[in-house]
């Protein structure tokens, strides 16, 4: 192959009308490391085959030579990689300047591929190979791993390739089309001129189908429909983009491409009406030999001429059943070829074709043979049904038609099929029969929005206003065609991209899969990129065929979305991961605290030692940031009732200015959350909840006072972000916060479990809280959140000679362990009900009613359940990991360590956990199977708190 | 992704409510026997066809509301608020 130094190629032929190339500007390219040239215009095959390039890779499986087969973005024979991009689709990238572009699955080139090896060896690789080699012995499968990736690699993708930028964005047009040929186009307008939005999704990069490489007339009207297209102001046409799912009530992912500096938008519309305008696919005919490189369709064929000027060949044989292929033959000849046409409307058609990588001869099956480098086939036409089978209905085989049609019937009001894929007729009536689809899509997609405006209340005029009912489109005729889908005797590829044969197909019915789903999935026939569009009808062929069924009978298979491969970018889309943090976290990071990640929340984790923070808390005074603590406003008469109802514990007589801890539990008695509740005033509560219960808990009360109880005088506001929440504690927390409040914080004035509101540091509206999560003396500040951080900085100047220093989540841990307070979801989890979690104390059953009160009814009756319990390791080094489980005597699982920390206080580990009930009594000594395998023992105590258990330090 | 009217907001896709569960009613907790109470909490209709249910628009104006929703073919249609 000698290289070009003048030109693109000689097999580019001179200026044709519906050209798509530049000839005035060309670019240059690398294939497989030898520049080339293109025409602005150019996809790389084009390029390549204007160059006479026949070969572009080898198959996945036997490594045979493949060539152009379609010419369009389904082509099976030339997928490549671009630079960093694996299994482009050569036939459909256009050409750009400096583009390295190589073969896949070759090695060690295109030419002298070594794995073609694989032909020979093709009797091991039959059909279902996958399922009986390579599996005994099974210590061989690392080995089998690495040889099988080498030899069935399809391109590569870098791991550290180019991170790309994949867009996405919604759109709400009344009515979408699929498809921008004369169909798409004719309906796309006819819809925007009633009055409707409209987006017209085409997968080339033109609009037109195959009016683009049509004879004169139909250029005219190409150009007719686009500029029609191009005039109304309410159509937004994507080209290189695909309309890849639709899902309930026309939601639809649109994948488009040829963006500026984006790599893929994905496009989430909801259209009122979906008009799926997709056309007609060549099917290709199954013969032996028919994937030599010089095989094409008729389309193939008039796309290489018509659109990029390339000739494919200089002797082609012809095979035609239908007009698209006669025009064909007329277009080879006035490009100069030498052609002879097989008519296989009547019987004759082609058997074989033979040569050593590409074609050279073809017999026929009246046994005559011709020498050719083209084989052209025009057997048929296959309608890609997949929207409209995912709009719920299923195609039905049309033997006259030699396709598979949609249902109408079958179809929703809300779908509508238009074109080729809906019927055949001239080129006036299939417009026609578009415009009227497309008017009707718009009545249906505006009287769907009116019915939708309608539920809302608000919304002014006739809620009685009737629907529009959906009027008929008159339906198009079927042309006949015969039915040609593989010749006898029977050989060849039926796919091409999985390297399936025509004899795997009926192998696979021997062996017993003889239904359709069965046969695509045992022999991967459909499963490769064009996910059966030139695959399906053929196979389904050869089923019928080797069961002794029809067609029909057989049926296909079930097309689900995507419609298209789609890359895992185009659906990631972009990085968006919120974060909310504290008006004190700018404080946090510039003393370097370690950032914890929970929920949505950013928190100190620790501030270097949190053994040090243990101990200063203890010892004097620490502050911490609980902002994320959640927090309702509940304001009303009624606020008691709904205390009562969700608490298990009792709270009609709490006195203004008083707190109490409260447990909720859902309705099956498992502790859902716990926090404090106190009262501000005659009407008007503070309820606190978890942190990771803040939302939870709003929407948990909201649905029993929306749904249960409408008449009860309650409002709750989320005021979780309002306040910013500071825990002040340790002996000296009243001496610090005394410097900075006009609260009276004497313990006569403000006892333990007491709410108050005042200034802190010069703030008013502020919430002091006098609970103990850590079990020291201690004050929870409530500060509205703007001066959270001003609190804050204020607390650390003031209380500086008192020692005062910042703890965070991890100290907390610590010093409420040491106190043995549980924390709902860690301590107890799914299954745990209140009595499991040692809450015995708080659940008053005398109550009337209260969530949960059934189950809990029951579970005091029935002592068997598992028990919360305090546990310390005997070896006081040894802090068993959070999950360990506990084992009994003869191996069984008895309960799991729930919590578990290194105590500074005690200078021994501590653990929380549950244990099954008859391993609960204090001083049973327990197995724990550490993580590393080994065992530890540790002992139950009697109570939960492994320090200070009267809660005297927090009382002071 | 199907769309839900929401009695307030109107037309909205369904990835802006949370389901909740079949409309039931609470057996009365004072007479309730345990099995029935389990019966309400775990059994469901379910059935092949049209049910009342209940969703809450979490995306949007918070509100619980009911709707009918028929199983075999995700038809939905208003039912006002809940019971």
């Amino acid at each position: 192959m000698t290289r070009r130094t003048a030109g693109t190629g000689d097999c580019r032929l001179g200026s044709r009308p519906g050209e798509v190339i530049d000839r005035s500007r060309t670019l240059e390219f690398r294939w497989n490391g030898a520049v080339h040239r293109a025409h602005p215009g150019d996809t790389i095959a084009s390029a390549l085959a204007a160059a006479g390039v026949r070969v572009f890779s080898r198959s996945y499986k036997y490594h045979r030579p493949r060539g152009l087969l379609t010419a369009d973005i389904l082509d099976p024979g030339c997928l490549l990689q671009v630079g960093d991009e694996p299994n482009v689709r050569g036939a459909h990238r256009l050409a750009e300047a400096g583009m390295d572009v190589r073969s896949q699955n070759t090695w060690p080139s295109l030419r002298y591929d070594v794995k073609a090896v694989n032909q020979v060896a093709g009797r091991f690789l039959a059909t279902g190979f996958y399922y009986k080699t390579f599996i005994k012995p099974e210590r061989l499968w690392p080995a089998y791993e690495r040889v099988l990736r080498r030899f069935v690699h399809a391109g590569e993708v870098p791991p550290d390739g180019e991170q790309l930028y994949y867009d996405k964005r919604y759109a709400h047009p009344d009515v979408l089309v699929a498809g921008g040929g004369p169909a798409g186009m004719a309906a796309a307008v006819a819809a925007a001129r009633a009055g409707a939005t409209v987006m017209l999704v085409e997968q080339e990069h033109q609009l037109g189908g195959h009016l683009r490489w049509g004879d004169a007339d139909e250029l005219r009207v190409r150009a007719e429909l686009v500029a029609a297209v191009e005039a109304e102001p309410g159509i937004e046409v994507l080209t290189d983009s695909v309309v890849a799912a639709r899902y309930d009530d026309n939601w639809l992912a649109v994948v488009q491409r040829g963006l500026p500096h984006v790599a893929e938008r994905l496009v989430k519309a909801r259209a009122g009406t979906l008009v799926v305008a997709a056309g007609l696919i060549e099917r290709p005919y199954v013969f032996a030999g028919n994937d030599l490189p010089g095989v094409m369709l008729s389309t193939a064929v008039r796309r290489l001429l018509n659109l990029y000027s390339v000739r494919p060949g200089q002797r082609a044989v012809v095979v035609t059943a239908n007009p698209e292929g006669d025009a064909a033959a007329t277009d080879l000849r006035a490009a100069g070829v030498d052609v002879v046409e097989v008519d296989a409307r009547h019987g004759r058609t082609v058997v074989r074709a033979a040569g050593r990588g590409g074609v050279e001869a073809v017999e026929l099956s009246d046994g005559s043979r011709l020498d050719a480098d083209l084989l052209v086939t025009a057997t048929g036409w296959t309608a890609p049904t997949s929207l409209l089978n995912m709009s719920g209905s299923n195609p039905v085989y049309r033997p006259d038609a030699a396709r598979f049609v949609p249902d109408p019937a079958a179809t929703p009001d809300t779908v509508i099929a238009v074109g080729g894929i809906a019927g055949d007729g001239t080129l006036e009536e299939l417009v026609a029969h578009a415009e009227a689809a497309g008017r009707e899509a718009a009545a249906r997609a505006l009287s769907l929005a009116a019915a939708h405006a309608r539920i809302r209340p608000t919304s002014p005029g006739g809620a009685d206003a009737a629907e529009r009912a959906p009027e008929p489109v008159a339906p198009l005729g079927l042309r006949r065609h015969p039915e040609l889908f593989f010749a006898t005797p029977i050989g060849g590829f039926v796919d091409m991209s999985e390297d399936v044969s025509a004899k795997d197909i009926l192998t696979a019915v021997q062996e017993g899969y003889d239904s359709s789903e069965l046969v695509k999935r045992y022999t991967t026939a459909t499963m490769g990129p064009a996910q059966g569009k030139l695959e399906t009808v053929n196979t389904v062929a050869l089923v019928a065929h080797a069961t002794g069924s029809t067609i029909a009978e057989t049926g296909a298979t079930t097309w689900r979305p995507m419609y298209t491969p789609v890359t895992l970018g185009a659906l990631a889309g972009r990085r968006f991961e919120p974060v909310r943090h504290s008006p004190m976290q700018p404080w946090h990071e510039a003393h370097r605290a370690a950032p914890l990640v929970a929920g949505q929340w950013i928190r100190p984790e620790h501030y270097g030692d949190p053994a040090a923070e243990v101990r200063n808390v203890r010892a004097g005074v620490g502050i911490i940031d609980v902002t994320p603590i959640g927090k309702l406003d509940l304001q009303g008469p009624d606020v008691p009732k709904l205390l009562n109802l969700l608490y298990v514990n009792k709270w009609s007589q709490l006195g203004v200015g008083r707190v109490r801890y409260g447990v909720m539990c859902a309705d099956d008695g498992v502790v859902l959350d716990d926090g404090v509740t106190g009262r501000l005033g005659e009407h008007h509560y503070l309820m606190s909840t978890t942190s990771s219960g803040a939302g939870t808990v709003w929407e948990w009360a909201e649905n029993w006072l929306q749904t249960e109880h409408p008449d009860w005088r309650v409002h709750i506001t989320p005021v979780t972000t309002a306040f910013a929440s500071i825990n002040v504690a340790g002996p000296r927390s009243r001496e610090l916060l005394a410097r900075l409040t006009d609260v009276d914080l004497a313990n006569e004035a403000f006892g333990y479990m007491n709410v108050r509101t005042g200034t802190i540091a010069g703030v008013a509206d502020c919430v002091l809280w006098r609970i103990g999560f850590t079990g020291e003396l201690s004050y929870e500040l409530h500060v509205p959140a703007s001066y959270g951080l001003h609190v804050w900085e204020s607390l650390m100047a003031a209380g500086a000679d008192l020692g005062v220093a910042p703890f965070g989540v991890e100290a907390q841990r610590i010093l409420r362990l040491e106190k043995g307070h549980l924390i709902v979801g860690q301590d107890t989890d799914g299954l745990t009900k209140a009595y499991s979690a040692g809450l015995a104390w708080a659940v008053k059953l005398d109550k009337p009613d209260f969530v949960g009160k059934p189950e809990l009814q029951w579970q005091s009756e029935h002592d068997d359940h598992p028990r919360l319990v305090g546990l310390q390791p005997l070896d006081p080094t040894v802090v068993p990991e959070e999950a360990s489980q506990i084992i009994s005597d003869g191996g069984h699982i008895v309960g799991r360590i729930t919590s578990s920390r290194m105590s500074p206080t005690l200078g021994r580990s501590i653990c929380l956990g549950q244990v099954d009930a008859h391993l609960a009594d204090a001083g049973t000594r327990l197995t724990v199977r550490l993580r590393d395998g080994r065992d530890t023992l540790v002992e139950v105590m009697a109570e939960h708190a492994h320090f200070d258990p009267e809660g005297e330090r927090q009382r002071v | 992704m199907m769309l839900l009217p929401c009695p307030n907001c109107g037309a909205r896709n369904v990835s802006e409510f949370r389901y909740v569960g079949e409309a039931k009613t609470r057996p009365d907790p004072t007479t309730v026997t345990p099995q029935e109470w389990r019966r309400h909490l775990y059994l469901h209709r379910n059935p092949a066809g049209w049910t009342r249910e209940t969703w809450y628009h979490g995306s949007g104006c918070r509100r619980y509301f009911a709707i009918e929703r028929n199983t075999v073919d995700n038809a939905v249609r208003t039912a006002g608020a809940t019971s």
